[in-house]
């Protein structure tokens, strides 16, 4: 009533029925709205408990302090069946996170190679990178996972091919069965610290040359060597620490024990299918991308840049991609993104990501809601930070206009 | 499946479609709805719940459902079936999607308390073994350590393994698959050195194999497994008709009642056969069931006494040819007992 008498006071405004006072209207919609989500989210959780507790079933994460039982195969922190719930849906969570960075790094580089390849001058080189994007963009991605794991890894010589080839060649270090990947594992000695140390100071002293030399190029027009000075900053000068701290460093190699081979480092083939399909089809989708932000660069930049004199490989690298990088960018996102939720394929080839782990506990426990409210929450995390991340460099990418 | 499941279980919990499941009266939803939906094994484990060429199910936990349809409506077809992996059979009961649950399922105290079921009858006593193939030269689940073992995930199974390898101080590469026949694959294909289930899947699994006779399952039996039928909890109407309709099989062999002497049993003087039949002038105990009084009739008519149906589905008359061991009568010296019948 007060909008109206105000309006009626100062006399321009016509006077207008409450019903249709627009800014009245608006506040109205907001409210009605807010209540009816209010009201749905309050009824679906009353409704949730009580058909629970008909079905003498308990709600709460109280259950996840519960020893778990079960071994999980794969898992980089400590871990055994006489850990918690918790701790499995941990291994969980990191597995899930190890194969997505990998993959997210791997399809990278090869959907960048196969993008910039697409668009090669070479017939072949452009074909076969059609034809790589053109089979994996169009196969479902747990088919791509399956051919991996019982196409290639399940076809690869058993352990007791592995163990006849030792007896044979018994310097053999380095063994590709269907059990994994078997490989010499590092171990380091006293004073390898150093070397690590030589190798930070080695890259930022590198950085801070490339630096250097931008500048001196700028005010000189000369390049300094940067290439040469920076492998010998970063490779030379550890090698010479490790060679003065006297080679701290030995392997401990895998040997045939009873059932499988001891010791070493080892790399699943449950792990290696998903990663495998994991990256070549999310690399087949950002070939791409990378293919159309190239081709959205205006072809004058290339010309213009050629008649500066650059080189084809300079032009692509210093005037073609950063400027396809901006168009790259949000696509990208959006791929990275599918490829963290397309991890939770693992559990098809008993991978043990989160979402595999934590169909254990829901089966073990019985707790359908609190392990799918878990999942949720985990994967719109990981989504929203890789979000945030993509959307930082974006902004930092982008065109700054002066 | 998995994801159709835990939509249900969802949609159920949330969305309140799980209000019928919740008032508790199976039984009379059953007969309104004129058949039993029934959970059963969902990877075809050959002599529990296998489903042929022409779509026709088969096998002992199949006969349980069908004894169930065949004692509430006369009709053993009055039946359909629900094939759930390890992973999904719980959600589907409770969310009310099926009615019983015949899938091999061990019955054990969380399951009957924290999951919200009930648990009577055993209709398999089983225990947990390995298979391993012939040439690994093992003979003993003892000899194990360091050897990885394939399992299927969300079982008791996954969990009595990890407790047997502790217990005798082995370590093992568990191999979890989510569903059977993946894990079939996998140890077929030698991912795995041994393959961990319940002795009567061991048996089941190694007629699947490229050649059975390279496989054989090893002596040890590491844990107990009754497998028997589960329904809701607090449902004591619908609990009693599940487990009497077993105990009937049970007591048809205990009587000699088979498929073909059953009309003439019941012309016999014995009492006892003469009530289990319904011939016995006013009884009630069909009635009290909520059953019709020809009830056990009509479950023998359809599946035949409990040492038939085991014969035909995993004992001699089977390609699993299981003896039958703890599952024989307790007069001949096994555990299958029914309480009187009266």
């Amino acid at each position: 009533m007060a909008i109206a008498d105000a309006r009626t006071g100062s006399g321009d405004p016509p006077k207008v029925s409450l019903l249709y006072n627009p800014a009245l209207r608006s506040y109205v919609y907001q409210i009605v709205t807010i209540v009816v989500i209010a009201w749905v989210i309050w009824y679906a959780w009353h409704n949730a408990s009580q058909n629970l507790a008909r079905a003498n079933m308990t709600a709460g994460f109280g259950f996840l302090n519960s020893r778990a039982g079960f071994d999980v195969a794969q898992s980089l922190i400590a871990y055994s069946s006489d850990s918690t719930y918790f701790r499995a849906l941990q291994v969980g969570l990191i597995n899930t996170l190890v194969v997505s960075a990998a993959g997210i790094v791997t399809a990278t580089i090869v959907g960048l190679l196969v993008g910039i390849g697409r668009l090669s001058q070479n017939w072949l080189i452009a074909r076969l990178c059609t034809v790589y994007v053109e089979i994996f963009r169009n196969i479902p991605p747990l088919l791509v996972i399956f051919f991996w794991y019982l196409g290639v890894l399940a076809l690869l010589p058993s352990i007791r091919t592995i163990f006849q080839h030792l007896e044979e060649n018994p310097d053999a270090v380095f063994f590709i069965s269907n059990r994994g990947i078997y490989m010499p594992a590092p171990v380091f000695g006293e004073g390898f610290g150093y070397v690590l140390a030589a190798f930070a100071i080695g890259i930022v002293a590198a950085i801070a040359f490339a630096i250097w030399a931008n500048a001196r190029q700028r005010a000189t027009g000369k390049r300094p060597p940067v290439l040469m000075v920076s492998l010998g900053l970063i490779v030379l000068m550890p090698l010479v620490v490790f060679l003065f701290a006297g080679m701290p460093l030995s392997f401990d190699y895998a040997i045939p024990g009873s059932f499988n081979m001891r010791g070493g480092m080892s790399i699943g083939p449950e792990f290696l299918a998903l990663f495998l399909a994991l990256s070549l089809y999310t690399a087949s989708f950002i070939a791409e991308i990378v293919r159309a932000g190239i081709r959205g660069v205006a072809k004058g930049q290339t010309e213009a840049s050629y008649a500066l004199g650059l080189r084809p490989g300079q032009t692509t690298r210093l005037v073609v991609l950063p400027q396809a990088l901006r168009i790259i960018i949000p696509p990208l996102t959006s791929q990275y993104l599918n490829l963290i939720k397309n991890s939770s394929l693992a559990v098809a080839v008993g991978y043990a990501d989160l979402v595999a782990v934590g169909g254990t506990i829901l089966n073990q426990a019985g707790k359908a809601i609190e392990i799918i409210a878990i999942w949720m929450l985990v994967y719109v995390s990981i989504s929203l930070v890789t979000s945030l991340f993509m959307n930082w460099f974006n902004a930092k990418m982008a065109l700054v206009e002066r | 499946m998995a994801k159709k499941i835990v939509a249900a279980v969802i949609g159920a919990a949330v969305m309140g479609i799980g209000a019928q499941a919740a008032q508790a009266d199976t039984l009379s939803d059953v007969k309104a709805k004129g058949f039993v939906q029934c959970g059963v094994n969902g990877s075809n484990l050959a002599g529990f719940g296998a489903q042929d060429s022409a779509g026709n199910w088969s096998g002992l936990d199949v006969d349980l459902c069908k004894a169930v349809a065949a004692a509430i409506f006369g009709d053993a077809t009055k039946v359909k079936y629900t094939p759930l992996s390890a992973k999904d059979r719980f959600p589907a009961l409770q969310s009310g999607e099926i009615d019983m649950l015949a899938r091999n399922t061990t019955w054990s105290t969380s399951r009957d308390s924290q999951l919200g079921f009930d648990f009577r009858a055993v209709n398999y006593y089983d225990g947990q073994g390995f298979m391993v193939k012939k040439e690994l030269g093992v003979k003993s689940a003892l000899e194990l350590s360091g050897a990885s073992i394939c399992v299927q995930s969300g079982t008791t199974t996954e969990l009595n393994l990890a407790d047997y390898f502790r217990a005798n101080n082995m370590d093992f590469k568990p191999v979890v698959f989510e569903a059977q026949d993946e894990a079939d694959a996998a140890y077929n294909a030698g991912r795995c050195d041994a393959y961990t289930t319940d002795a009567s899947g061991l048996y089941s699994i190694r007629l699947k194999m490229a050649n059975p006779d390279d496989h054989m399952v090893l002596p040890e039996i590491i844990s107990k497994e009754p497998l028997g039928p589960a329904v809701r909890q607090n449902d004591s109407k619908w609990l009693d008709v599940v487990s009497w309709s077993h105990y009937a099989m049970v007591a048809a062999e205990e009587f000699g009642i088979n498929q073909e002497n059953v009309e003439e049993m019941k012309k016999s003087a014995n009492p006892d056969i003469k009530r289990f039949l319904g011939e016995e002038a006013d009884s009630t105990l069909g009635a009290d069931l909520g059953l019709p009084k020809d009830w056990a009739v009509q479950i023998v008519k359809a599946v035949g006494n409990y040492g038939d149906s085991f014969e035909r589905n995993v004992g001699q008359g089977s390609p699993l040819k299981i003896d039958r061991g703890l599952n024989a009568l307790w007069t001949k010296g096994g555990l299958q007992y029914a309480p009187p019948i009266r």
